[in-house]
């Protein structure tokens, strides 16, 4: 197993054990985007740990910040701060908010929570590392739902016609949000072509193969032709616990104990 | 005001490069000059605030010192929640500038009346609201934010306003001005009603009326209304917006946790929604904001309080 995998299942595990606990929901949304962040993390972002506030770090944002329980997981796992420190999730007293906030937490970027912000922002980083010859690369994580808001539109708007080579979008494709599929209740379709016609350069992956992924997201700035990358990772909502997957029950539910116990077995945690 | 702002803020990103412009597309003649002199330092976002206040933030958390602008409502309301999230809880170098405050633009209409925005901003967390009465106002206002940040919010009239302070004003963040000394009466006054305020003192000087200007409202000289609680005999607010959460709001917060007993006059707009239009001095007088209406009122509570008190005796 390389060292994606491994950051993968265990971000799954903390995950699950994360929204059992806290009783919190958005356990799906978090499966969903494990692998994009474990390969992120991993193999993609310049980051470093010990050094959080780094001034060249790479930037990355979790626009779709309902999914914090995956980032805060995967940053400790990768030692911006002890994995103990995940058990106050949800918890009273806590930093660690459903939704990704930065306050007191090494690693996190930018809080989020309202969906259709994080772009806007990214493109803010991008620009601003393109104007004062900067390295750092901006990556905004957002969510298939999110592109519902106007605002993630204005922000590709912007970014495509400044032609910021140096921002890159995942879109966490799963296609499900709140209340059903994104096709029934707003389509995004033609999504690639929607994102082409804004000026970026789209490319549809399968968004658990991180081998892809790590090709995909590591983007030198001359390879997209003066043009921001979107990749539209196609994923699996509730990715690796079966009796999650693609169910629209578990953007809500908190798994019970008995419902812990056989995800955390599904996903190779027992 | 507006190019007292925009003279001010091009001067400082002359020395300093990490200064940045943004308008959502707004400011024919009013941001060309930056734009040539600094294009590198200058964004025109398109018509598109709630992008523009994103990216000033993450411009901002990249390291600038951002300055939004539009008109009216465009730049605060229309963009409120990216305000408060990426920019307050980020604590984000972002100035939000907003020209046209009030019924500047009184005959465009309602759409670009900016009547509440004072009470929005002042709500907003950790961020620090201007709204200064005159050119001299700007300056010291701007100096400010200039050195020590944002968040904040810069209220702005238009162009072409009267100088009110015939000096140079030095005022740390939060403090207000007087201009006069003693009397019966204190008038309190935010933003660019000031003139009218100045002139209404004049026709009650048989009364014996202070003025002091608030360019700030958050954080607000509280020391200044305890103070004035046990000097005056009554204290009224004046100012271009809705009655609720602004000047008028933040003094009467002040003297309600307060022992003293003073009257306060709230002279403000009404909260209710308006259709009707004009120029700016039309509409003030429409809303009771002249000159000849402040004081008329301030009269008529000045001698209604001295009736109540023969007749206490």
């Amino acid at each position: 197993m390389n060292a994606a995998e491994t950051v993968a299942r265990a971000v799954r595990a903390h995950v699950l054990r994360m929204t059992s606990n806290g009783r919190s929901s958005h356990v799906g949304s978090a499966l969903s985007c494990t692998d994009l962040l474990a390969v992120l993390y991993t193999s993609v972002l310049r980051v470093d740990p010990d050094r959080p506030d780094w001034p060249d770090r790479d930037r990355m944002i979790m626009s779709k910040g309902h999914a914090g329980a995956a980032l805060y997981a995967v940053l400790a796992e990768r030692g911006f701060f002890a994995t103990d420190l995940l058990r106050q999730h949800y918890q009273n007293g806590s930093h660690l908010s459903g939704h990704v906030s930065h306050v007191g937490i090494p690693g996190v970027e930018v809080s989020t929570g309202s969906l259709g912000h994080g772009l806007s922002v990214g493109a803010g980083l991008a620009w601003r590392a393109r104007q004062r010859h900067r390295p750092w690369h901006t990556y905004v994580l957002l969510g298939d739902g999110e592109c519902d808001e106007g605002s993630v539109w204005e922000a590709a708007h912007f970014a495509g016609h400044h032609g910021l080579v140096n921002l890159i979008a995942v879109v966490d494709w799963n296609g499900m949000q709140s209340l059903g599929t994104t096709e029934e209740t707003l389509r995004l379709q033609p999504f690639a072509d929607k994102w082409r016609a804004f000026g970026w350069d789209a490319v549809e992956v399968d968004g658990h193969d991180h081998t892809v992924l790590d090709r995909v997201l590591r983007v030198p700035r001359d390879a997209t032709h003066g043009r921001p990358r979107v990749v539209l990772a196609r994923t699996t909502k509730g990715k690796g616990v079966s009796f999650m997957e693609n169910q629209v029950l578990w953007h809500y539910r908190p798994p019970s104990t008995d419902e812990l116990e056989r995800a955390l077995a599904e996903v190779g945690a027992r | 005001m507006r190019n007292r702002f925009f003279s001010g803020l091009l001067a400082a990103a002359l020395l300093d490069e990490d200064i940045v412009l943004i308008t959502a597309d707004l400011g024919y003649g009013a941001v060309d000059a930056f734009a040539e002199a600094r294009p590198g330092q200058f964004v025109n976002a398109g018509v598109a605030e709630q992008n523009m206040t994103g990216l000033a933030a993450g411009i901002a958390l990249g390291g600038a010192r951002v300055f939004t602008y539009s008109i009216a409502n465009f730049p605060t309301l229309r963009c409120l929640e990216q305000i408060r999230n990426d920019v307050c809880y980020h604590g984000a170098d972002v100035t939000v500038v907003a020209v046209g405050g009030g019924l500047a633009y009184g005959a465009l209409g309602m759409s670009h009346h900016a009547t509440e925005d004072l009470a929005i901003m002042r709500a907003m967390p950790g961020m620090a609201v201007a709204a200064p009465g005159d050119p001299v106002e700007v300056g010291a206002v701007l100096s400010d934010l200039l050195a020590a940040g944002g968040p904040a919010y810069l209220r702005l009239g238009k162009t072409g306003e009267g100088t009110v302070h015939s000096t140079s004003l030095e005022l740390t963040r939060g403090g207000s001005t007087l201009l006069g000394s003693g009397g019966n009466i204190l008038i309190c006054s935010t933003g660019g009603i000031l003139g009218n305020v100045c002139a209404a003192a004049d026709t009650l000087s048989d009364l014996s009326v202070d003025v002091r200007s608030f360019p700030w409202l958050s954080p607000f000289d509280t020391a200044a209304i305890h103070d004035a609680a046990g000097r005056y005999r009554l204290i009224v607010t004046v100012e271009e917006h809705s009655i609720i959460g602004g000047l008028g709001s933040a003094v009467a917060e002040v003297l309600a946790e307060s022992a003293a007993g003073v009257p306060l006059l709230r002279i403000a707009l009404p909260p209710t929604p308006t259709s009707v239009v004009g120029d700016q001095e039309f509409l003030r007088a429409h809303h009771g904001l002249d000159t000849a209406s402040i004081s008329r009122r301030i009269r008529e509570r000045w001698e209604a309080m001295r009736g109540l008190a023969s007749q206490v005796r």
